[in-house]
Formats: structure tokens, C-alpha cells, sequence
């Protein structure tokens, strides 16, 4: 594989990256295409023609599909190989992921077990317990759950209520709470758990559900995703040995927090796969139903959203995988001793928090557009359950709100990126003040562009970086320690680098598939990246005023508003034709098309 | 016993619709979904099933560009043991016999016991096992729904036939058979198997490692050629129902009790 750039948690808003540093989906090794292949084939032939029957909530199918895929590997790619697993690199991972998130509620079955169900064990379990669970958790034999949100600690996990307390022989916790929202509740065979030790030290554990006091309560009614199951599981006087401890007493939030990063690049990962069946759902539909006799597909508003769609797709998909490339490169720095320990694995994974929750907003959101889209583009079918565009749009809600939600993972955005500068990790404030420099001694006009292809969009992107340290400068320098209480700002700002991390990456590989493949093979790429681009900056210009009219007042902000517009100055490009020339393709080959 | 499995490289028509191109000369094939011929797919299981009881070993070979590789590399994935590519610029646009005999050549080349075919290919005609099976002068069966090793000089083979009976015909080794879908449950393809054969080198033969005449083989061989293609006029009396998958039925089911099909 290419040596690519490490870059830090980060960095992508001060460094420009180069398309030789990020890893595009169609640099896929043989081998990911024949496991994308495999696992594609799977959910096609077992998952998707039995969706009625998952969506009874029929545990005996799906534990017996959960084992089918465990037998092909499926859901041991993050296992090591001396545990049984397949032990995979994180873009394997994440292309079983994608094809396995073809199959709604199967999908989240086990990404809940694949994912926050096992990945505690195998990143901070002790080898005896790696032994003991990872071989049955691999092959499908047992399933697992994440037991992490109390009804009166959701986005705040750390205000849990479960207690656990040692016994009077020190054998066992005794576990007492109880855990709601547990997907796989009623069917898993694990739970990973957390507790407060002596009421203050939140802990992990992994508790049996043959272990005496464990119960789960009844499934709860759901929008969607009604083939999963979903219940409270409840801990009363919970015996749990001492050496079902997870990583360290009082470290719960380590454990809970990094899967959490894991889960969410994962998720978006998942939803890519979701999108997929429903652009073609949408293509499907749009090329056979006729109004004023014509196909629907004909009209420019219908082309419009399948172009949105598979732009959305394509840029969901370029973030994900390059964000996947990222994670595997930096575990693979790591010494093979390092890989085993819990704490190096974790700080790893959590150098790039705020691009993982980036990948779980952003997929999230893209989801969504395009089961919103699908259900208007079959009309008034789409709002009837025999038609699939209804259970489609219900499947896609949750998943802004689990995995941390939106709301939650935008301030961690911006959060984390705000931490690592004052920590001194990510060299934000220099940028900053380079920024500040350069604003003093006047910005330059945009330049005019030669012909090479997507100069004016890489030239954006750059200048996109520098209206988010100018804001992000000029919020941070005004509120100071206050900027973490204006949620609004964050969620602006947010926004910004959620964007940024977007356009850049699709423009990557738009970049590089010109690169190897040559223009006219990255025609499709680069009409994307020029839309998208097209369509984001005036969000961007917006979301910036809007922060620096809430932090400056007068003459200041007259001045800051102007290099704001300096910056972003730009020329349209005509995206009416270009989308339909995306849209031709889509309702051409019925599917997406990157 | 040696079995030798021919598979295609074929466009996935669960995936595709098959359209004709603009100018008629072919099927549109522009952003076409490839994958194995499904009933090669079967053969495939069927070899691995028996070797898996007797012994032996398996090989998959396909005739094609250096696309074909996938698939042939699909199929050692799911557990064949070898894997050869046919492939050279004289095979191009080769008829069902000059295939035949680029396949004759190559089954030559080894100590087969069993060929195995797929009975047909989505993108065929079906002809290819039983020339093969006359060039070599082989006993053939096509259609095979079942099969059973008797000893290591003869085996046993179902065909079904008319009235959905089945017919068992003892055949004797070597022979080739073409194989019918449903004859066993094709296994997937999983990680384990891909992560073996994913950097293994499939050996390629061409025109001259086969001894084969250019001029016998490819279009210049080939004494069926296409001309034409196009979609048949609505006869009268026909009628194509429209619409999902589900408001077909439902025109079918309303069609069928208004003609007394069902009650």
C-alpha cells in the first residue's frame, strides 16, 4: 500500500492534504473488492429477500443469519486472527460495513454487536477474557449488546445511576440499574456494561446473560428498524466475578467514549450502504412510473434529487473511506505489542474523535436527505407502507439520534478540535494568527485559474480553511472560556469543518482519479466535486457571518464581513447542466454510480 | 478424481436490465454489473462437493479478457483448488465451437476425470459443453440435476424430463456433464477463502500454450456469427404487464381468475 501522510486529529483544517495522502475507493486492492463482493452477495441473497420476516422482530432468523455471516467472517473482521477472527484492516471493515448496511434492521443488529457489542473486548479486554469471548462472538454463536444509556443519562453517559459494589468475599460486583434503548437486548448472550464503582468510579463490565440478576424487559414499539430488538435490560444484585472487569476500575469513559468514536466512523460506513439501495429504490421507481405521460425520471426537479442523492453518496463515501485509511494507517504505526494494550489502541482511535463523529453527522444527514427525497419522489406511494420508500424513510431516522446524536457529536466537533489546540496538539492558534498576519497586510484578490481541472475548487476548499480560522480565531479570541457554553457558535463552526472535511475529501479523489484515470474517467467525479463546492461556500460564508456577527460588534465586524466575502469570492458554475448530466447517468445505470 | 470446471464471466442480470444498444450490434454495455454465470456457479459447488467426499482436486478455468480473472478467482475463493485464464487477443469473438476448442485444448493439457459446464450461460446459447464433449469424444449428459460417484471409472447422473420426472443414466468416466441450477445450494464466498487466493498468480494460457491456429479460433474461426439484435414486436394476443414487481402479480392473479386459470 502507498505510503500515505500520517496527519493528526485535525490537522486537515490547517494542512492542506495531497490527493497521494488519502485513500479513494477506487484504489481498492483486489482483495477488498472480492470481500465488498462477498458481502454484498450475502445480503443480497440472504438479508434482502427476507425483510419481511426480519422485520417480525424473528429472533431465530436472524441469530441464524447472524451465524450464516459469522461463517464467511463477517462479522469477525475486527477480531484478531488469534482469537479466531479475520482481523482485517478498517477498510475491509468498513466495506462489509457499507454492504451490510443494504439490510436495515439486520444491519443494525449487528453493527450493535459487531461494533459497540464486541470492539470493548477486543481493544481493552484481558487475554483471558479475548479468549474466553471473542471466539463465540465472531462465529455468530453468541450475540452482544452495549448497555451504556439510563433513562436519565443519554448524551450525558457519565450521570449513570447502575452501581456496581464489590462483595463482602471479593469475588463479585453486584451490578444495580437498569440500562434502556439496548439494541439486542432481548437476544444477546453479552452485555458490555457500565456501572459506578462505589458509586463514583464509572466502570465496564462484561456481564453473561447467564449470570444471576440479569433480565430484559419488553421490546419497546418503534418507528423503525422494527427487526431489531430494542428493550430495557435490567441488573438486580447482578453477580459479576471480579475478572469480568473491563480495562480499569474508574475507566469506564475511556472504553465508552473511544467505541463510541469506532461506532460512529462505522456508522458511516453503514449508511453508505443504505443510501445505495435507496438512490437505486428512487431510480427504479422514477424510470418506470409515467405522469403526463412521461417517465418522471425525465423531469429536471426528479433528476435534481438523484443527483443530490448519489452527490450526497459520493461525498459521504470519500470522507468515510479516507477517514477509515486514516485510523488503519495510525494502528498500523503502532508497534504490534502497542496494538494489544487497551490504552494505545484507544489513543489511536481517539487522535481522530472529531473526524469520526464528522462521519457520523454528515452520513447521518445524508441518509436522511435521500429517504426524504425517495418518499417524495414516489409521491403519494411513498407515504404507504406497501411501498418500500415509507419504511425506508422510518429505517433512517434513527440513526441521527443514536451513537451519540447529531446535536451531541456537533459539539464534540468542535470541541475536540478546540481541545487538541489548547493542549498543544493541533497547531490551530499559529494558523490563526498566520491568518491574522496575512488579513493586516491585506488579502489577496482570488486569483484567476488556468485550466487545470479543478483549481477554482481546490482554491475554495483552501479558502473555506481560512473563513473557519478566521472565525473560529475571532469566536475563540472574544468568548474565550464561553464559547463552550454558546452552543450555537459550536454548532456553526461545527458545520464549517464538518464541510470542510467533506469537500476536501471529495475533491481528493476527484483529484487523484484524474490523476491515474485520466479526465474523461473522472468525469463524474470532478461534476461532483464542482457542484458540491458550487453549493457549499455560500453555507459557508453564512455560517461564518452569523458566528461574527454574534462575537464582534461595528466597525470590526464591518471589516471581518468584508474579508469574509474577499475570501470567498467566486465564480458559479453552472450546476443546472451538471446535474443533469449526473442524473442521466444515475437513471442510466439504475444504481449509484461511483 | 480431477475435475475441471468451465465458468463465464456474464453480465448479472439481477442486477442489470438488458438493453439493446443504440445501433442494435450488441447488448448495451455500458455500466454493466459482471459477475459468474449462475449455473457455473453450481457446477463449481457440485466439483467441490465431490471432492470434498472422494478426493481430488478442482480447477476453474474460463475463456475471456483479464476481466474473466475475477470470476475465476471468485471461484477458488469459495474453495476450488486451482485456477487457469484462457485469454488471448485470437479468442476474441470466438462462436460455441471455437470456445469448445480452446477448452479441448486445455483439458488435453491435464488428467481430468470430470468436466463440469454450466448448463448454460445468461449471455449464451448452451452449446459449449456438448461440442466440447463430441471434440473430445467423451460421453455427455446435460441438464444434470443430480450426481453421484459410483467408483473412480463411473458415476451417476439425474436429469430431469418432461412432467418433472427424473431420469438416471450411468455414465462412464471421463466425461463431461452440464450442470442444471438447483442441484445443490451454492456456498458464499467467504473472507477466509478470499484472503487465501487474493495475491495467488492464475497461471494464463494463450493461443500458442494451447497449440492452438489463431486463424481456427476468434472471429476469423467462427462460422456462427451475430447480426442482429433487437427487441420482437408486441404479437397479437400478447399482453406485457407493467409496473412493481407486486402490481404485476396482482394484474396476473386478476387475469388469470377472469380467464378461469384459478379459481
Amino acid at each position: 500500500m502507498a505510503e500515505r501522510k500520517i496527519f493528526a486529529g485535525g490537522e486537515f483544517l490547517i494542512t492542506d492534504a495531497g490527493a497521494e495522502d488519502v485513500f479513494i475507493l477506487e484504489e481498492m486492492t483486489r482483495e477488498h473488492k472480492m470481500i465488498y463482493a462477498a458481502a454484498f452477495d450475502f445480503v443480497k441473497k440472504e438479508i434482502r429477500p427476507n425483510m419481511e420476516r426480519i422485520n417480525e422482530k424473528n429472533e431465530e432468523l436472524t441469530r441464524s443469519l447472524m451465524k450464516k455471516a459469522g461463517d464467511l467472517g463477517l462479522i469477525a473482521t475486527d477480531i484478531p486472527e488469534e482469537y479466531g477472527g479475520e482481523e482485517m484492516d478498517k477498510i475491509s471493515t468498513c466495506l462489509v460495513t457499507d454492504a451490510i448496511g443494504g439490510g436495515a434492521s439486520f444491519s443494525v443488529s449487528h453493527s450493535a454487536h459487531t461494533g459497540i457489542g464486541t470492539l470493548p473486548i477486543v481493544y481493552f479486554g484481558t487475554e483471558a477474557q479475548k479468549k474466553k469471548y471473542l471466539p463465540k462472538l465472531g462465529t455468530g454463536e453468541w450475540l452482544a449488546a452495549y448497555c451504556l444509556t439510563e433513562s436519565s443519562a443519554g448524551s450525558d453517559a457519565l450521570n449513570a445511576q447502575t452501581t456496581a459494589t464489590l462483595s463482602d468475599d471479593g469475588r463479585h460486583y453486584l451490578l444495580n440499574g437498569e440500562k434502556i434503548f439496548i439494541t439486542n437486548g432481548a437476544w444477546a448472550d453479552l452485555f458490555i456494561v457500565y456501572a459506578k464503582v462505589d458509586g463514583e468510579k464509572f466502570t465496564g463490565f462484561i456481564v453473561e446473560r447467564s449470570f444471576p440478576g440479569v433480565s430484559s424487559g419488553p421490546e419497546e414499539k418503534k418507528m423503525g428498524i422494527e427487526g431489531s430488538s430494542t428493550t430495557s435490560v435490567i441488573f438486580k444484585d447482578c453477580m459479576v466475578p471480579v475478572e469480568n472487569v473491563l480495562f480499569e476500575i474508574g475507566k469506564g469513559h475511556k472504553i465508552a467514549f473511544n467505541v463510541l468514536n469506532i461506532g460512529r466512523y462505522k456508522l458511516g460506513a453503514g449508511v453508505i450502504g443504505g443510501c445505495k439501495v435507496i438512490i437505486a429504490e428512487a431510480t427504479q421507481y422514477a424510470t418506470t412510473r409515467e405522469q403526463f405521460g412521461k417517465k418522471i425520471a425525465s423531469f429536471g426537479m426528479i433528476k435534481n434529487k438523484l443527483a443530490d442523492m448519489c452527490i450526497g453518496i459520493f461525498m459521504t463515501e470519500s470522507l468515510t473511506y479516507r477517514l477509515a485509511a486514516m485510523i488503519e494507517d495510525k494502528l498500523s504505526s503502532l508497534d504490534p505489542q502497542a496494538r494489544k494494550e487497551g490504552a494505545e489502541n484507544a489513543k489511536a482511535i481517539e487522535e481522530y474523535a472529531a473526524e469520526c463523529s464528522i462521519a457520523k453527522v454528515y452520513g447521518s444527514e445524508c441518509l436522511d436527505f435521500c429517504a426524504d427525497e425517495v418518499v417524495q419522489i414516489f409521491g403519494g406511494y411513498g407515504y404507504i407502507a406497501e411501498y418500500p420508500a415509507e419504511g425506508i424513510y422510518r429505517d433512517a431516522r434513527i440513526n441521527r439520534i443514536f451513537e451519540g446524536t447529531n446535536e451531541i457529536n456537533r459539539l464534540l466537533i468542535t470541541g475536540t478540535v478546540l481541545k487538541r489546540a489548547v493542549q498543544g496538539r493541533l497547531a490551530l492558534f499559529d494558523a490563526v494568527q498566520a491568518l491574522e498576519e496575512e488579513a493586516k497586510a491585506g488579502l489577496p484578490d482570488a486569483p484567476g485559474f488556468d485550466d487545470a481541472p479543478l483549481a477554482a475548487q481546490q482554491h475554495l476548499v483552501k479558502m473555506s480553511k481560512k473563513i473557519l480560522l478566521l472565525t473560529l480565531g475571532k469566536a475563540a479570541g472574544n468568548l474565550l472560556a464561553d464559547l463552550a457554553e454558546e452552543q450555537e457558535v459550536l454548532a456553526f463552526l461545527s458545520d464549517m469543518i464538518t464541510e470542510i472535511f467533506a469537500m476536501e475529501s471529495g475533491l481528493l479523489r476527484a483529484l487523484k482519479m484524474i490523476d491515474k484515470k485520466g479526465e474523461k474517467r473522472a468525469e463524474y467525479h470532478t461534476a461532483a466535486v464542482q457542484i458540491y463546492i458550487n453549493d457549499v461556500i455560500p453555507k459557508i460564508v453564512h455560517w461564518s457571518k452569523q458566528v461574527l456577527t454574534f462575537v464582534e460588534k461595528d466597525d470590526a465586524l464591518v471589516v471581518l464581513l468584508a474579508a469574509v466575502d474577499k475570501l470567498a469570492a467566486y465564480r458559479p458554475v453552472d450546476t443546472v447542466s451538471l446535474r443533469r448530466l449526473i442524473a442521466e447517468k444515475v437513471i442510466k445505470s439504475k444504481r449509484y454510480i461511483f | 478424481m480431477e475435475i475441471l470446471v468451465c465458468v463465464k464471466r456474464v453480465p448479472d442480470t439481477s442486477e442489470n436490465e438488458i438493453e439493446i444498444n443504440k445501433d442494435g450490434s450488441d447488448i448495451e454495455r455500458d455500466d454493466l454489473v459482471y459477475s459468474v454465470n449462475e449455473w457455473d456457479n453450481y457446477a463449481v459447488e457440485e466439483a467441490i462437493q465431490i471432492r470434498d467426499n472422494v478426493g481430488g482436486s478442482v480447477t476453474v478455468v474460463s475463456v475471456g479478457d483479464e476481466d474473466a480473472e475475477e470470476v475465476v478467482r471468485r471461484e477458488m475463493a469459495m474453495g476450488a483448488d486451482k485456477g487457469i485464464l484462457l485469454s488471448d487477443n485470437a479468442f476474441e469473438g470466438s462462436d460455441g465451437r471455437g470456445i469448445a476448442n480452446i477448452l479441448k485444448a486445455e483439458v488435453e493439457k491435464g488428467k481430468y476425470d470430470l468436466v463440469l459446464t454450466g448448463a448454460q450461460a445468461d449471455d449464451g446459447a448452451g452449446q459449449v459443453g456438448g461440442m466440447l464433449a463430441a471434440m473430445l469424444d467423451w460421453p455427455y449428459a446435460s441438464l444434470v440435476n443430480s450426481l453421484e460417484v459410483v467408483d473412480d471409472k463411473t458415476i451417476k447422473v439425474g436429469r430431469e424430463i418432461a412432467g418433472g420426472n427424473l431420469e438416471m443414466n450411468e455414465i462412464d468416466l471421463p466425461c463431461v456433464l452440464s450442470i442444471q441450477t438447483g442441484i445443490n445450494e451454492p456456498r458464499y464466498v467467504g473472507i477466509r477463502g478470499i484472503r487465501k487466493v487474493a495475491s495467488i498468480d492464475i497461471p494464463v494460457h494463450g493461443a500458442g500454450d494451447l497449440g492452438i491456429t489463431p486463424e481456427s479460433v476468434g472471429e476469423s474461426g467462427a462460422k456462427v456469427k451475430r447480426i442482429d439484435y433487437f427487441t420482437p414486436e408486441l404479437g397479437e394476443g400478447a399482453e406485457i404487464l407493467e409496473g412493481s414487481t407486486d402490481e404485476i402479480i396482482e394484474k396476473l392473479i386478476e387475469l388469470l381468475k377472469a380467464k378461469g386459470g384459478i379459481k
